[in-house]
């Protein structure tokens, strides 16, 4: 029996997705992408096809997709990202939907339409603020654990106000906070608020509810709840966020072979 | 070449140096982005050639033409009427505006959050890198957007600018507003050039702007075809060309492009294979040398098959009306030519809609990319209009906003690949 691989190569994490003949999910791997593209998308191969015990030979087709999409050697093709989340979102909702995808360095919102096809898309210009990247710094300058911050509850009374989205001011007036004894926690819901705020007018631009929610700042549950807050309507959380991309790159490499 | 550039530029008053540094990265650039294209027209050798002599051999013809007693007319944009200043005997050339590599330049005077056309040609003249600005007697500004107004004053500190209000409504009240700066254009133009305008001056003035016009328009138009015969980029490129070279040589010129492109046509020659997808760009304009959303598009396995922009459809769309008889009738017929160019800095603006469809529909594109430099602010608004428009009609859109950084190609390239592959699935 084939087996189908999807090649997710984020800007932080490489994601690798195995399908098998009945576009089910058979293995998975998470690795850091590094400096080498190339060699985390091998090793994230690798290390799903170990799990399943079979070896590249019984993969009948590979799809890069990810801001490395161009640099997976051993895949037949290159998808955009846009493709495979919107791909991968239709798998687990099954119908029409607006994903909000927010990963390390972009963050993206597809409107899917009820084929699984992309109906319209958008992405943030140029900038960190509402990724994954944004939040690091922002737990940096908390001094609290990337984890931490991601569970802190932005409904919470006391929250603070953000008002900056560049990344470099933000961290400023985050300092500028602490400074002032605002507590690190109130201050991180109101970086929480801040980046759903910013994240959900992406997602406005291009279609209502209902909205899923993916990539790896979706394993936040604090963000999930501000985002959630931020949009009206339904935020369901896909399930493992993560490897939407990937799961969807995987479809379509199962796809492209009849 | 025997001639002796770099004194011809230290006689300008060049800044030699950063001048030279300029000149090292476009050259490279130009070869990586344009000789390597397969199955390029013969026709185009001509255009490298424009391309290898830009600050060179043009810049000489217009010193010697300078050197007859002649005026040369520096301008940004289609609004300038350019056939007033070919019926005096002037020269006009449209002037570098497109590179990132004097936006610093600009920058320590000029804000940052400012569009970069605007900040490269100040950059341009503010650090003396441009032999053609240094060759304009004046520069001739218009009025659409604060930006250039504004900047228009500053520039007036440094080099001699002359300033045309353009209306912002098409209405009664604005023809006329037009029309006099029409005649005051007439009057200034007489007195730098010292030539008067005649009916028989300006008639041949508007046959030679016309020519021009129709072979672009000709140029343009035959990508219509599956396969396309020639790039968008190297489209784009004799588009480019077209507001400095000279007039008459690059009407010859892109005619003689045409007369390949037919050929190519009717034998089913293109530059892609037959069946590539297929995207018109609509937004700001393109200068010299920005070929950048092009070039995305253009290394993703698609192809540029129309421009609704002033570097492209805004600047052929129309000719001007040549049975005019009186000097009064031929200034109407430019008024009604220059009255009719559907620039965002109008309001309302929704015949631009109709020119998009009409390109939308006649190029056989399959989905469409605003395109709009950073802070341009007219064109990012419309972006709105354009993307209604696209959705009511199930066109696939995507909107970009860019600078002439390369910072940005990663994501402008996934945003264009994710537009290919929604027109060819």
């Amino acid at each position: 029996m084939p087996y189908y691989a999807g090649v997710d190569v984020g800007s932080i994490a490489t994601k690798c997705v195995v399908v098998n003949d009945d576009g089910r999910a058979a293995a998975s791997a998470v690795l850091p992408t590094g400096v080498a593209g190339a060699k985390a998308a091998r090793a994230a191969f690798e290390q799903a096809l170990a799990k399943l015990g079979i070896g590249g030979g019984r993969v009948a087709a590979v799809v890069g997709t990810g801001y490395g999409r161009a640099r997976v050697p051993f895949a037949d093709r290159a998808v955009t990202e846009i493709m495979c989340h919107a791909r991968g979102a239709y798998e687990h909702v099954g119908g029409g939907v607006t994903l909000v995808d927010v990963g390390g360095q972009d963050v993206k919102a597809v409107r899917v339409d009820e084929r699984g096809g992309v109906a319209e898309f958008a992405m943030n210009d140029r900038c960190a603020a509402g990724t994954g990247r944004f939040l690091e710094i922002m737990a940096r300058a908390l001094e609290m654990d990337l984890a931490e911050l991601a569970e802190i509850d932005p409904g919470r009374g006391d929250a603070a106000k953000v008002n900056n989205m560049c990344t470099v001011f933000a961290e400023s007036e985050v300092v500028g906070l602490l400074h002032e004894d605002v507590e690190p926690a109130a201050i991180g819901a109101g970086v929480l608020r801040a980046v759903a705020d910013r994240v959900a007018s992406l997602a406005r631009r291009v279609g209502g509810g209902p909205f899923a929610l993916s990539g790896g700042v979706a394993l936040s549950r604090g963000f999930a709840r501000a985002l959630s807050s931020a949009l009206p309507g339904r935020v369901e959380v896909l399930p493992e966020p993560q490897l939407v991309g990937a799961l969807g790159a995987a479809l379509l490499a199962r796809g492209q072979v009849p | 070449m025997a001639e002796d550039w770099p004194q011809m530029w230290k006689e300008l008053g060049l800044e030699l140096e950063n001048h030279d540094k300029l000149m090292a990265a476009l050259g490279p650039l130009y070869l990586e982005w344009f000789a390597g294209q397969p199955n390029r027209p013969e026709a185009m050798r001509y255009f490298d050639f424009v391309i290898s002599e830009v600050h060179g051999l043009r810049i000489k013809e217009l010193l010697d033409h300078k050197g007859k007693g002649g005026a040369v007319v520096g301008t940004f944009c289609l609004f300038v009427p350019e056939e007033v200043v070919v019926a005096l005997d002037g020269v006009a050339v449209g002037l570098c505006a497109g590179t990132d590599f004097s936006v610093p330049i600009a920058e320590a005077e000029l804000p940052r959050n400012l569009c970069p056309l605007i900040k490269s040609f100040y950059g341009f003249k503010r650090g003396k890198i441009c032999p053609y600005f240094e060759s304009a007697d004046v520069v001739v500004g218009e009025t659409t957007c604060d930006g250039k107004k504004k900047v228009y004053e500053h520039l007036g500190k440094i080099h001699p600018v002359y300033v045309m209000e353009v209306p912002n409504k098409k209405g009664p009240a604005d023809r006329e507003l037009w029309r006099a700066e029409l005649n005051n254009f007439v009057a200034a133009m007489e007195e730098i050039t010292g030539n008067k305008l005649s009916e028989d001056n300006l008639a041949a003035a508007v046959k030679k702007v016309n020519a021009k016009r129709r072979a672009l328009r000709r140029v343009h138009e035959l990508r219509w075809n599956d396969p396309a015969p020639i790039s968008g980029k190297d489209a784009l490129l004799i588009m480019q060309i077209s507001f400095y070279d000279d007039l008459e040589r690059f009407t010859r010129k892109a005619d003689e492009v045409a007369d390949e492109l037919e050929k190519r046509v009717a034998a089913g020659e293109g530059v892609f294979p037959a069946g590539t997808p297929r995207l018109m760009v609509s937004g700001t304009p393109m200068a010299i040398p920005n070929w950048k959303v092009h070039h995305v598009v253009e290394t993703s396995a698609a192809a540029v098959v129309a421009e609704e922009m002033c570097t492209g459809f805004r600047y052929y769309k129309n000719t001007v009306n040549e049975d005019a008889k009186t000097l009064d009738e031929m200034k109407e017929a430019l008024v009604d030519h220059y009255m009719d160019i559907n620039c965002a800095c109008f309001t309302p603006n929704e015949p631009r809609l109709d020119d998009i469809e009409y390109l939308y529909k006649n190029s056989g594109a399959q989905g469409i990319i605003h395109a709009t430099l950073s802070f341009c602010t007219p064109y990012l608004l419309e972006q709105g209009s354009v993307k209604r428009f696209a959705a009511e009609r199930d066109i696939p859109l995507v909107a970009v906003e860019t600078d002439y950084s390369e910072g940005d190609v990663g994501q402008l390239k996934t945003r264009v690949e994710a537009l290919i592959e929604q027109v060819s699935t």
